[in-house]
């Protein structure tokens, strides 16, 4: 059910901790050492952000951050150095809109089609390839939904990559199956309605989706408003796969800058934060356990 | 036959017209258009796909019909097609006036609001939401949402606001609310992320009005088929005041509606020339430094890429991060265009010109003091277009006067009196001392 096979282990025999940063935010060396604190801190998979100008699927922790990152000039081609220096063992997910993996490549393409006076031959795939010489292991496109995924999703079959897809809690009935057969590497299933953001609780729609998604045979891994080890326990114990945790990664960020606190500082909140959140995913994860055992 | 019958397959027959079959299938204008939107709003946007098809097309329950009723009634319809005396002499050339600026609200912008928000209450939703530039768009889907009871929320770049008071305080009065937008530099494009976020929340009883053939599908065919009207009408009309088609139709472009409206009926009758006036700005070169692209002539220098739904022409740097437009007009101020206009440039059957700051503000005096009509800046770009290039047109040219000027007297004053624009009026007890 995937390309990659570091992250079918990151979901095998137990909860994935999936954490998401910004790469860049708020400089390039400060989110290497925030990243890497993550990974001390028992992360499965890493997603890193690649900001967009216009990143319509995010709340206002996360747009920020994808400002912040911008600001201090993030690219592509730093984004990619990036993924080739950070120094890791969770399998690492890009997350970025489509028109920066549609644009890649695309102006040396541009410029040699107008040479030869052709139409330019523009697509995924030289991004795709980029990421996977560098070491991505798959990509999140929240602004791609199946219907327009088939040559990003073929690049990515060439390239060794997993092309997640995120389930939404509108996503019901043939929208559902037909995703469900593209996804590769795990399903992004959203929380609840609406753009990122942490939330003080989790929604009841997170039960819902994970009831409609019980048949389908990949890992499945709910992001969207989760913040604590409690709530990572709760949505493991109720029957996700993994937790993807962006806002609250990116709330210790923006709290570092805002007051100034050392690079080391912010680092060691996010390794604590990280471990809160992995050690209350697999107290979910026992509980799921015990309960089968006791029925 | 019945009344209700005939009147079914006269609507039928209008929207069935080969130029407005583009897209309707599938939403691809040859390799532009489709649906990139979070998964979350999918069904909504499948939903409104199938409303479309339903209410639109089929004119089921009469929608079309009502719809058509209410545009006449509450928004005036159909707007007159004025011969130009002064600018006919001028340029020596027959020049016709499609007087949009006289619809209901004071620009084409009433056309779609009206359609979309007569829509989403067929569909049953309960809130309207929709974004603005220059307030025209807001204010007609404000209105709108009054006349057919609808609660409203607006969302509009700071500077936008602080560029358009009065059409703000025009929405409040419809009943709507305005809520400022901070995030980039607080126009149009920044807006329109801020809507899809609060959609991405309140899908399943809300619909976003958008106010442009912008977006992912259905948008660019729906909003071309209320806005279609423009050309309908400017299209008898010219051959019934003339006996003939125009050689030339002009209109300006930003997000395109106003343009694409003019131009659907026209597009088949291949000897009719349409030329889509874009804000050239300052300049049409990219300031490398900034990132900031001092212009919103997307068609004209824009290349591929997607944004906000839809694969266009973008404002974009290298790495496909979008730039920041600039136009003297805000309603012009998008770094993006509607999929079938880009579509229609690559075919060559729309020409894509540019018209900059300076002419534009020159053919917003020329227009108020030759022929009495206050243009909004918008529209003003079509004017200086044809006072740069009349030349090259043919006979008989149609422009479409989008909207008028009221809510940009201010700009106005503020822009002119730091040009020398030569047809403008003594400025000097307009600014200082004043």
């Amino acid at each position: 059910m995937g390309n990659s096979e570091a992250i079918a282990a990151a979901f095998d025999g137990g909860p994935a901790y999936v954490p998401y940063l910004v790469v860049g935010d708020p400089d390039y060396d400060s989110s290497k050492a925030y990243v890497e604190a993550l990974d001390r801190g028992g992360a499965d998979v890493i997603e890193l952000g690649l900001p967009f100008s216009e990143p319509i699927a995010e709340g206002s922790t996360i747009q920020e951050a994808l400002v912040r990152s911008l600001d201090a000039e993030m690219t592509p081609d730093r984004f990619f150095a990036f993924a080739e220096e950070v120094d890791v063992d969770a399998a690492l997910v890009c997350m970025t809109y489509y028109n920066l993996i549609y644009q890649y490549g695309d102006s040396e393409a541009r410029s040699a089609s107008e040479a030869s006076g052709e139409a330019a031959s523009t697509g995924p795939r030289p991004f795709v390839e980029r990421a996977a010489a560098a070491g991505i292991e798959g990509l999140v496109v929240p602004d791609l939904p199946g219907e327009e995924a088939d040559p990003l999703r073929e690049a990515c079959d060439e390239f060794g990559l997993d092309l997640v897809f995120i389930v939404a809690p509108t996503t019901r009935g043939d929208r559902l199956d037909e995703l469900m057969g593209r996804v590769s590497g795990y399903v992004y299933v959203q929380a609840r309605l609406g753009t990122t953001g942490a939330r003080d609780d989790v929604s009841n729609q997170t039960t819902e989706s994970l009831d409609r998604l019980r048949e389908y045979d990949v890992p499945k891994a709910v992001g969207f408003g989760i913040s604590t080890g409690e709530h990572a326990e709760r949505i493991v114990a109720g029957g996700a796969d993994g937790i993807i945790v962006g806002s609250a990664l990116v709330d210790v960020v923006a709290d570092g800058v805002e007051n100034d606190r050392s690079t080391a500082d912010v680092a060691d909140r996010l390794e604590a934060l990280s471990r809160e959140l992995k050690e209350g995913a697999e107290r979910g994860y026992r509980s799921r356990a015990e309960t089968v055992e006791s029925a | 036959m019945s009344e209700t019958e005939s009147s079914t397959s006269e609507v039928g027959e209008l929207s069935r017209r080969p130029g407005r079959e583009r897209g309707r299938d599938d939403g691809k204008f040859g390799r532009y258009g489709g649906q990139y939107v979070p998964e979350a709003l999918m069904p909504a946007i499948e939903e409104l796909a199938d409303a479309y098809e339903r209410y639109v097309l089929n004119n089921e329950d009469g929608f079309m019909d009502e719809f058509r009723e209410r545009i006449a009634d509450f928004g005036g319809r159909p707007t007159p097609l004025q011969r130009a005396d002064r600018l006919s002499e001028r340029y020596d050339t027959e020049v016709y006036l499609k007087r949009e600026d006289l619809l209901h609200g004071g620009a084409h912008k009433l056309n779609n609001a009206l359609g979309q928000v007569l829509l989403a209450k067929y569909m049953g939703k309960e809130r309207i939401i929709a974004e603005t530039g220059a307030g025209q768009h807001g204010t007609a889907t404000a209105m709108a949402a009054a006349h057919l009871d609808m609660p409203c929320t607006i969302y509009m770049g700071e500077r936008d606001i602080n560029r358009q008071r009065p059409n703000v305080f025009r929405m409040k009065l419809n009943g709507s609310e305005v809520k400022p937008v901070t995030t980039g530099r607080g126009t149009l494009k920044e807006a329109i992320s801020e809507t899809m976020r609060d959609w991405a929340e309140t899908v399943e009883d809300t619909h976003y009005v958008i106010g442009s053939i912008v977006g992912p599908h259905p948008f660019p065919v729906m909003v071309r088929d209320f806005q279609a009207i423009i050309s309908e009408e400017a299209r008898e009309q010219v051959i019934e005041r003339t006996g003939g088609l125009p050689t030339d139709v002009v209109a300006c472009a930003g997000g395109g509606s106003n343009t694409m409206g003019t131009f659907a009926d026209f597009v088949d009758d291949e000897s009719v020339a349409l030329h889509a006036v874009e804000a050239g700005g300052s300049t049409l070169e990219v300031d490398e430094e900034t990132g900031v692209a001092p212009n919103s002539a997307s068609l004209y220098t824009g290349d591929e890429g997607v944004l906000h739904g839809a694969r266009t022409k973008l404002l974009q740097d290298s790495d496909g991060q979008i730039m920041e437009s600039h136009s003297i007009s805000s309603g012009l101020d998008y770094a993006g265009v509607g999929p079938e206009l880009a579509y229609l440039v690559d075919e060559g059957r729309v020409d894509p010109v540019a018209v900059d700051d300076d002419a534009a503000l020159e053919g917003f005096h020329r227009l108020s003091n030759t022929e009495g009509i206050i243009p909004a800046l918008e529209t003003a770009h079509a004017f200086g277009y044809l006072e740069e290039h009349h030349e090259e047109l043919g006979e008989r040219v149609v422009v479409n006067v989008s909207g008028r000027g009221d809510k940009d007297l201010d700009a106005a004053i503020e822009e002119t009196d730091q040009r020398d624009v030569a047809n403008a009026p003594d400025m000097s007890m307009f600014t200082g001392g004043m």
